[in-house]
């Protein structure tokens, strides 16, 4: 059975002829019988910023590890921009322009902030590539304008591991944004914010997404609210539900299945 | 092979074979001991053959004392058999709570924390019992060997030994999955913090459960006294052979390092007759690695999610 | 110029712990001992090599290779065959049943030279081989196992099984390798009689300047984006892969790298100690190796060469005056620096003198990181008369 089926259908008919970031269809990966994403289809758009919502083990971040090649898919395809990622390596895939940040801050703690971006700067990256890799004014300019963007310009000397959570996510964002990735990924991006840093990341977020499309894993729906412009429901493994946010809250199967056990 | 007929053929497989069912056995017990400290706990412990070497040295001293008593000459293997599990499983006790308890988030720092103890025990067992190989006097129901037919012998020692394997790791089976103290032990591998949370001691529980490795691998060293006599460094030619044996079957699993020990061990017994010995163990290790790099995860995994 | 210092010699503090470390071995050395000792001395910095390639793969990657005897030992090997080839010539060889190979190769009924001993009657394609042979060698064990995600302890298990193999190997193929006693009885090189005193004295300083060229070379890695990279992906491997980066190139690149560093210690023992054999290849000689390293400070490659003299030194007066203990002593080392001193030597001087010293009172990094701290630690030295000097120097 397939949930949500028939609305989701009417609208592939239509989305075939666009021109999509990401086109998902038909993934599917197994754990030992386990179907932890079913079959799901999923497309984003450019400049979007969709989220995604669920209850726990619905399989979402288990989509973003598909996506980025954490885990290899049973079946199906993942079209990033024309290219399939899912024979892709993880590097060649952010390569090609995605980007991933994980639900808890995955930042260099003992390097410093500058450092932590300097090393995501995305020039020097095979062996020979990194020994010749020189400090260059560009190269500091950048890191500069993207401390800047993540608010981090004043603690460029410190070292990344006494930065508060809050700042850490910021941190990595940045580490993303230092590649400008045509698609960024980010779990979870505001657990464990302060009310006054969810809504600064929010603004980042808006600022960011101008040339890029950029999915969302949040379980805050103020937060949601704020930032979605579409919003994917995903339960067990399969689309529950898509649309905006004001549509997701009315369906009563996404009420069922978050207030119904 | 040629110059072999086909029947010649498969009585030298199976004698072999059969010869080849004494080392499995000590890699079993060895590699089951292992399997629990490094497949359930984490912990490479490089001492791991010391511990064999403690129980093959308890049950020569057990030997030596039955020569005392002529009554128990025919039955003081079994009593060595506990001795050497007890004085084993006493012997990691200590060694947990002074070392290994301080490194259990440092893997690769036990590794060399433990290959510097095994340097230690090694000279103990030098020092105490001379540097020369010493044998435990069998009982006489342990020698010979029982004849299936013409030109097919089998060693009863062999049998004995394979006898002592399943039923010990019949007892673990049973302790590790079918246990109250086996829930917890598996509750605290697998997630430590939750399982104290719980109420469950998880210091004691990873004491015990380093301490029975060691007492597993004591019993293997009483097993080791059947087939070979008994040096200082007895032990420590057989770790690097176990740990390929349970990281080939897959850590974690009993079954994978059933299957990985009795692979190798026929491999190299099988190999040992048409090839030398040295060569036979070079194509086994060889094939072993090779094997490993295809997949890495051994034998027997699961694939989880993470 | 100032540049260069910094990348190269790692600052003022690298670069004076460098002059003392290269005062230590070419001066005081050479005038303390006589050249029997300074041979034996220069025998222990050969060993050193192989710590300062385990202070890049194992201290900066956390790539604990147990197996860097083997590359030690194919170095060493690749030049025995040269020196063995030159010393079998078909005039002091005419006595065998063919005379022009190789002794063992005679006694083990062997009649013709093997092909890959060929290429070893010429000195240059012997000297491309001690670095080529263990470093193709470590590529294909990296290659395999690095593309497969195999590290950690797996990867240190399986570099110890390989080790035994190749170990196993030597021993039982004795018409090809000398088997169990190795390649002995080596004389000349070109013509030079390698076992004169002038000769021990000209080696011990090749030695000792092929060491610092080693030391220097690693340190402009460590020095580079690629050093932090080794860092970042030893704490962090999945965002240094997720920052596009193939974590696997590098880590073969730096297992590569210690591979061949190790081999030209082991081509340079050869040279000074005028034989090879598997007891330097093993299990046993490898993971000792790694102690020299631990004790000398895991992330400092000047600690790794005062490591490496102090356990040898050590050694040599334990098996002489209690041979009994020197195991013992060998495995209090293991325990007493993993469970005590994680940074060995380098974080003692951190820690303890240069506060002492230099009135430095900032926080102790446990693993230093960043490449001044890194830099920091290398210029540790091992007793406090030369942490005087030190001072004096810096003043």
């Amino acid at each position: 059975m397939q949930l949500g089926g028939e609305s989701y259908m009417s609208s592939t008919e239509a989305t075939k002829k666009r021109d999509f970031v990401l086109t998902i269809e038909g993934l599917t990966v197994s754990f030992d019988g386990f179907k932890a994403v079913d079959d799901l289809n999923l497309y984003i758009d450019k400049n979007e910023i969709r989220v995604v919502i669920g209850p726990n083990g619905a399989g979402k971040t288990t989509v973003l590890d598909l996506i980025c090649g954490k885990t290899k898919a049973t079946s199906g395809s993942i079209k990033f921009k024309e290219k399939e990622l899912t024979k892709l390596s993880e590097y060649q895939i952010v390569r090609e322009g995605v980007g991933r940040k994980f639900q808890n801050p995955s930042i260099y703690e003992n390097l410093t902030v500058f450092e932590n971006l300097e090393v995501s700067y995305p020039k020097g990256r095979s062996v020979f590539g990194a020994l010749a890799f020189k400090r260059s004014a560009e190269v500091i300019s950048r890191v500069k304008d993207i401390a800047k963007e993540i608010m981090l310009v004043d603690f460029l000397n410190t070292e990344a591991g006494l930065l508060s959570h809050g700042q850490k996510q910021w941190l990595e964002i940045g580490m993303l944004l230092i590649q400008d990735p045509e698609l960024l990924m980010l779990d979870e991006p505001v657990a464990g914010m302060s009310a006054r840093e969810r809504e600064l990341t929010g603004d980042l977020l808006k600022r960011i997404c101008a040339n890029r499309s950029v999915i969302v894993i949040e379980h805050d729906m103020e937060f949601v609210k704020a930032i979605a412009h579409r919003v994917t429901v995903l339960h067990q493994g399969k689309i529950l539900k898509e649309g905006s946010m004001e549509a997701v809250q009315k369906d009563p199967k996404v009420i069922e299945v978050y207030l119904g056990h | 092979m040629g110059g072999y007929s086909a029947s010649e053929l498969i009585d030298i497989f199976s004698m072999q074979a059969f010869a080849g069912i004494s080392l499995f056995s000590v890699f079993v017990l060895m590699a089951l001991g292992l399997a629990i400290i490094f497949g359930q706990m984490g912990v490479i412990n490089m001492a791991h053959g010391e511990f064999l070497t403690i129980g093959a040295y308890s049950t020569v001293m057990m030997s030596k004392l039955a020569e005392h008593f002529p009554a128990i000459t025919n039955v003081y293997f079994i009593f060595a058999v506990i001795a050497a599990f007890i004085i084993s499983f006493i012997v990691g006790y200590l060694v947990e709570l002074i070392i290994i308890r301080h490194l259990y988030k440092r893997p690769l720092d036990t590794l060399l924390a433990t290959w510097g103890l095994s340097l230690i025990m090694q000279q103990f067992f030098r020092s105490a019992f001379g540097p020369r190989e010493v044998s435990a006097v069998l009982p006489d129901w342990l020698m010979g060997s029982w004849s299936l037919r013409d030109g097919l012998d089998i060693p009863i020692n062999g049998i004995f030994v394979l006898g002592l394997t399943i039923v010990l790791s019949g007892l673990v089976f049973i302790f590790l999955f079918r246990s109250r103290w086996g829930l917890k032990v598996r509750a605290t591998t697998q997630n430590r913090i939750m399982a104290g949370a719980v109420g469950i001691d998880t210091a004691k529980v990873d004491r015990t459960t380093f301490a029975l490795g060691c007492g597993i691998a004591g019993v293997a060293g009483a097993a080791f006294t059947t087939i070979a006599s008994t040096g200082p460094t007895s032990g420590s030619l057989y770790i690097v052979d176990t740990f390929l044996v349970v990281v080939f079957g897959g850590a974690g699993s009993l079954l994978g390092t059933f299957a990985s020990a009795f692979s190798i061990a026929q491999a190299q017994s099988i190999l040992g007759f048409f090839l030398s010995g040295s060569m036979a163990k070079v194509i086994t290790l060889v094939g072993v690695v090779g094997i490993l790099m295809l997949r890495p995860e051994g034998l027997f995994t699961v694939r989880v999610r993470k | 110029m100032n540049a260069v210092m910094g990348k190269w010699l790692g600052g003022r503090e690298g670069f004076l712990g460098l002059i003392i470390l290269a005062v230590l071995i070419m001066v005081i050395m050479p005038l303390a001992f006589d050249i029997f000792r300074l041979n034996l001395i220069g025998k222990y910095l050969t060993y050193a090599f192989v710590a300062v390639g385990l202070v890049m793969c194992w201290g900066y990657g956390g790539i604990l290779s147990l197996g860097q005897g083997m590359f030690f030992g194919l170095g060493g090997y690749c030049m025995a065959m040269f020196l063995k080839l030159e010393a079998s010539d078909p005039i002091s060889t005419k006595i065998q049943s063919t005379p022009g190979i190789p002794d063992f190769m005679d006694w083990n009924q062997i009649t013709e030279l093997p092909w890959f001993w060929v290429p070893f009657h010429s000195l240059t394609l012997t000297i491309i081989a001690v670095i080529l042979v263990p470093g193709v060698f470590a590529y294909i064990i990296g290659a395999a196992m690095f593309k497969r995600r195999v590290s950690g302890v797996y990867f240190s298990i399986i570099t110890q099984a390989v080790a035994s193999i190749l170990t196993i190997l030597i021993v039982g193929q004795q018409g090809y390798t000398g088997g169990i006693n190795g390649m002995t009885d080596l004389r000349t090189l070109l013509g030079w009689d390698i076992r004169s005193d002038s000769a021990k004295y000209i080696l011990y300083y090749a030695n000792a300047v092929l060491l610092f060229g080693c030391i220097l070379f690693a340190r402009a890695i460590i020095a580079s984006k690629l050093g932090k990279l080794m860092l970042a992906m030893r704490d962090r491997e999945d965002r240094v892969r997720f920052s596009g980066y193939d974590v696997s190139s590098f880590q073969i690149f730096i297992f590569c790298i210690s591979a061949m560093i190790s081999a030209i210690g082991g081509a340079m023992f050869t040279l000074q100690v005028g034989f090879m054999s598997p007891s330097f290849v093993g299990i046993v000689p490898s993971i000792e190796m790694v102690i020299f390293a631990a004790v000398g400070g895991r992330m400092s490659l000047i600690g790794a060469v005062y490591g490496t003299l102090l356990v040898n030194f050590g050694k040599s007066y334990f098996s002489e005056s209690f041979p009994t203990l020197w195991l013992v002593f060998m495995g209090a080392l293991f325990i007493g620096v993993v469970m005590g001193f994680p940074n060995g030597l380098a974080g003692i001087y951190v820690s303890y003198i240069k506060p002492r010293f230099f009135g430095d009172k900032r926080g102790v990094p446990t693993m230093p990181v960043t490449s001044e701290e890194a830099v920091a630690v290398e210029t540790k030295s091992i007793n406090s008369t030369e942490s005087l000097g030190h001072h004096n120097a810096s003043v």
